[in-house]
């Protein structure tokens, strides 16, 4: 085995058991050798973050090594973030999320973030008891692939209808995706209110994420390929 | 100080000086979709049976909860009051962030009922608590209002007091406000179980209420969470909880309810613990003999 493989092996098992010095020094260590941050990211932090989300899933790993795992993993995030970025490369894709007015639990939520983050999206946190407008804003400003809402409450659960009420009348509803969670919530209720999925926990929440910007990613490939063959078509008849 | 809650029939009082008051938590449609599915079809015999169920392994009182989103919260909580009334005579704290549900629950029970909840909340303490009063019941204040549950135990304090004195603006005895600490998982803090207890201490030796906590809640997110409830409890006793809402149907927990008001002094000659001794030894037997040799 190369350096290399051993410090991928090596990220993909700390991560796992949430050991964070022991990431980030192989992480400093990989960068010296100059392996492409890239490569760090895909191939040993996040298939060690979806190892620990399969894990949780299946009853098999516990809350604290979910965060334990997700910190050891951000410590290097915060290094290869910046290099990723000089690259140009572009995240996985952009989530705004935030617990719904009249609402402060946040536990479930940082967890959400945290995931997501190990997921390589962009997230923008709005908080705890954040107004609709301010949703709005968001995803305007940012926008988002996906937009989560999260309530703890039965009384704050309405709210998950009033700020999509929000977002139609700005017009804006129809361009992101709408996930909501909660420990009240259900997924009839979400359909109910019409948001677009729901999410038992975190790494639900996660692996759909990635599963609806995949699937964008591969229509937007599909439509390009089309694209171009009509071009093509339209083209060949100029020339003909 | 001490807190006295009521049903038709009974009489429960929560006090520092008296064994430790457990307030089942089973009804509660959150997290439960068989109960939640016959509770949203009007069915109320789990209700019914939860009831008896946690009466019998030793709840003095019973929450009920009826939290089903997009449902009439209030039609159902009556519903479901009236059905635990039926089968039981354990006073009710009546569970609901729904203040339309709360002023239902209170004007269809019998008794002096325990509200659960208020917070500090400005808006919060001006809709409930006048209810409160007008229903002569008793309050849970939770020390934490709009900006979110602080880690700083003497704030969690002084939210506590100001939801005391705001409740006696209402008119409402000091007694009547027991105060819940806020108990919240271990498993995303490891600082959250000592906040607690901090807590705690200081609103025993600095207001005196009465307290009550989730208890369940300290070990969400982990395994063999009963060992870790049954372990908080005696914590929380000695730090001056003198009630909490928890699930006496979990056998380590209904024990070390029992193993802390002996060890605290609440089990004179620990009668209590030789009688529940017994009942289980009672039923061991009879499981045995009803089993094929």
């Amino acid at each position: 085995m190369s350096r290399e493989e051993e410090i991928r092996a090596g990220l993909f098992d700390n991560t796992l058991n949430g050991r964070a010095p022991e990431v980030k020094a192989l992480t400093e260590e990989g960068l010296a050798l100059h392996m492409d941050p890239m490569d760090i990211l895909f191939k040993a932090l996040i298939p060690s973050l979806e190892e620990v989300g399969r894990r949780f899933e299946k009853g098999d790993f516990f809350v604290p090594e979910m965060l334990m795992a997700a910190r050891a993993m951000q410590g290097a995030l915060t290094l290869l973030r910046p290099l990723i970025a000089e690259t140009g490369a572009q995240p996985v894709g952009r989530y705004v999320i935030g617990t719904v007015k009249g609402d402060i639990h946040d536990i479930g939520k940082n967890l959400v973030v945290i995931m997501l983050e190990g997921a390589g999206f962009e997230v923008f946190d709005l908080g705890v008891n954040t107004p609709p407008e301010k949703f709005v804003e968001a995803v305007i400003a940012h926008k988002p692939d996906v937009l989560g809402f999260s309530a703890f409450l039965t009384t704050t659960m309405p709210m998950f209808k009033v700020n999509i009420e929000a977002l139609k009348k700005a017009g804006i509803r129809d361009q992101v995706h709408i996930a909501v969670g909660g420990a009240p919530v259900t997924e009839e209720y979400a359909k109910h209110v019409g948001a677009d999925s729901y999410a038992p926990d975190a790494s639900m929440a996660t692996r759909q994420a990635k599963q609806l910007v995949g699937a964008r990613n591969e229509a937007s490939q599909g439509a390009q390929a089309l694209e171009q063959a009509v071009k093509l078509i339209d083209d060949t008849l100029k020339k003909g | 100080m001490e807190t006295v809650l009521s049903s038709r029939g009974r009489k429960v009082v929560v006090s520092i000086d008296r064994p430790f008051v457990i307030i089942g938590e089973r009804i509660n449609p959150t997290g439960r979709k068989v109960l939640a599915a016959e509770m949203k079809d009007g069915r109320m015999d789990r209700v019914r049976s939860d009831a008896i169920a946690q009466a019998a392994a030793g709840a003095h009182m019973l929450d009920v909860n009826a939290g089903i989103p997009a449902l009439d919260e209030a039609a159902l909580l009556v519903a479901a009051i009236k059905a635990v009334a039926e089968v039981t005579d354990a006073p009710i704290c009546i569970d609901s962030s729904v203040i339309e549900a709360l002023e239902a629950g209170l004007a269809a029970y019998e008794g002096k009922a325990l509200v659960n909840s208020v917070t500090a909340e400005e808006e919060r303490m001006e809709r409930i608590l006048p209810l409160v009063k007008k229903h002569g019941a008793a309050v849970i204040g939770m020390a934490n209002d709009e900006t979110g549950i602080s880690m700083v135990p003497e704030e969690r304090l002084a939210l506590a007091r100001r939801i005391i004195e705001r409740a006696g603006d209402h008119g409402i005895p000091q007694e009547d406000v027991i105060i819940d600490p806020i108990a919240m998982t271990v498993a995303a803090d490891p600082t959250c179980g000592v906040v607690t207890l901090e807590t705690m201490r200081l609103i025993r030796d600095r207001l005196g209420n009465n307290m009550t906590c989730g208890a369940s809640n300290v070990s969400f997110g982990l395994p063999d969470r009963a060992t870790v409830n049954a372990a908080f409890l005696p914590l929380a006793m000695h730090a001056g909880l003198t009630c909490a809402i928890t699930n006496p149907l979990v056998p380590e927990v209904r024990r070390a309810v029992l193993a802390g008001d002996l060890l605290l002094g609440h089990d004179e000659y620990a009668m209590r613990w030789i009688a529940s001794y017994r009942a289980e030894a009672a039923r061991q037997v009879a499981r045995e003999g009803a089993a094929p040799a």
